[in-house]
């Protein structure tokens, strides 16, 4: 039952036995030091804290260098927090997750943060239908009714409107690993995952 | 070279001959029926080349009982048993999609007139 902390590298595809193209997404994933172990007793909950990505240690505040010195991990940009049957039982601190866990044809769950689209309106953001474009039209892209009128006098909160769209946490379930390089930290996961290249995904078994 | 570029530099293959649009090719492609496995031959003109490295693919377009036939390949993949180069065709564009728009005569590309090079032979 392995978990990860990665990078997301890009897209490409290769070819399988049978010579059908596979698309995949590359994610330089690991390698994490466990930096640390927390339990019931000590904090209140279960959890194994994995840190990713190199830095230099002038880029992280005392507090961060104080934190990783305690786990003697190297340097680390990223750190976050796995439930115990995510990870696996018996990580200790010290020990280091690599993506040699993962093996060609389980199923994972990505997490990442979706690329940014901006203050978007009702056709993009919610999927709405577009207005007739001709024939004297003035409704091209607008919401159309938002609600009825003397009764009851106001919106009602939650109605789906333009606005801020993407740049936030997206899981995307249900994605195969393909298979992994243990020697280049990488991980091949069939299909798309979320966010944009060089950005932060947590693997995680579904 | 990238990590991307290196996985796909590990999917291609050497063993095709050189070919570009226009040239007319005969492709024997590997298919799978059920259980049974047998090659198709697909022959015709190479209308396009899209793409690079591993994701490559080509168009090759032919007249099946007077009705246009396309086709798209993957250059690099394993089901492509070999190509047959039959004929150079001598044309100025990289995409010929013109011949879409051709029957009979006017869809014909001349062959390509090679003037010996002692240097290449």
């Amino acid at each position: 039952m392995p978990a990860i902390i990665g990078r997301k590298l890009g897209m490409t595809q290769i070819f399988a036995e049978d010579g059908a193209r596979v698309t995949l997404t590359v994610v330089e994933a690991g390698p994490c030091p466990v930096t640390q172990v927390k339990t019931n007793e000590t904090d209140g909950y279960e959890a194994v804290q994995l840190g990713f990505g190199d830095v230099r240690p002038k880029l992280l505040n005392k507090p961060k260098l104080g934190h990783l010195r305690k786990a003697s991990a190297p340097p680390v940009r990223h750190l976050h927090e796995f439930s115990p049957n995510e990870v696996g039982e018996g990580l200790n601190v010290g020990d280091v997750v690599t993506v040699a866990n993962f093996i060609p044809g389980e199923i994972v769950k990505v997490t990442g943060t979706s690329k940014g689209k901006g203050f978007a309106g009702t056709i993009k953001r919610h999927n709405f239908a577009s207005g007739p474009k001709s024939h004297g039209s003035h409704n091209v892209r607008g919401p159309g009714s938002i609600g009825a009128s003397a009764y009851p006098s106001h919106v009602f909160k939650g109605v789906r409107m333009a606005g801020h769209m993407g740049a936030r946490q997206v899981t995307q379930r249900g994605l195969q690993v393909v298979g992994s390089d243990p020697e280049r930290n990488l991980l091949l996961i069939k299909g798309p995952v979320p966010g944009a290249r060089n950005g932060i995904v947590i693997v995680r078994p579904a | 070279m990238s990590v991307i570029e290196s996985i796909e530099s590990m999917q291609l293959r050497d063993d095709l001959p050189e070919f570009r649009p226009g040239d007319t090719v005969r492709v024997h492609f590997r298919v799978i029926e059920g259980q049974r496995q047998r090659v198709q031959v697909f022959e015709g003109t190479v209308i396009k080349r899209q793409g690079s490295t591993s994701r490559e693919t080509f168009t090759v377009r032919k007249q099946s009982f007077g009705v246009g036939v396309e086709r798209m390949f993957p250059v690099h993949s394993p089901k492509i048993e070999r190509i047959e180069r039959i004929m150079e065709g001598d044309v100025r564009r990289a995409k010929l999609y013109y011949l879409r728009g051709k029957v009979g005569k006017k869809a014909r590309i001349r062959e390509k007139q090679r003037t010996p090079q002692p240097s290449k032979a």
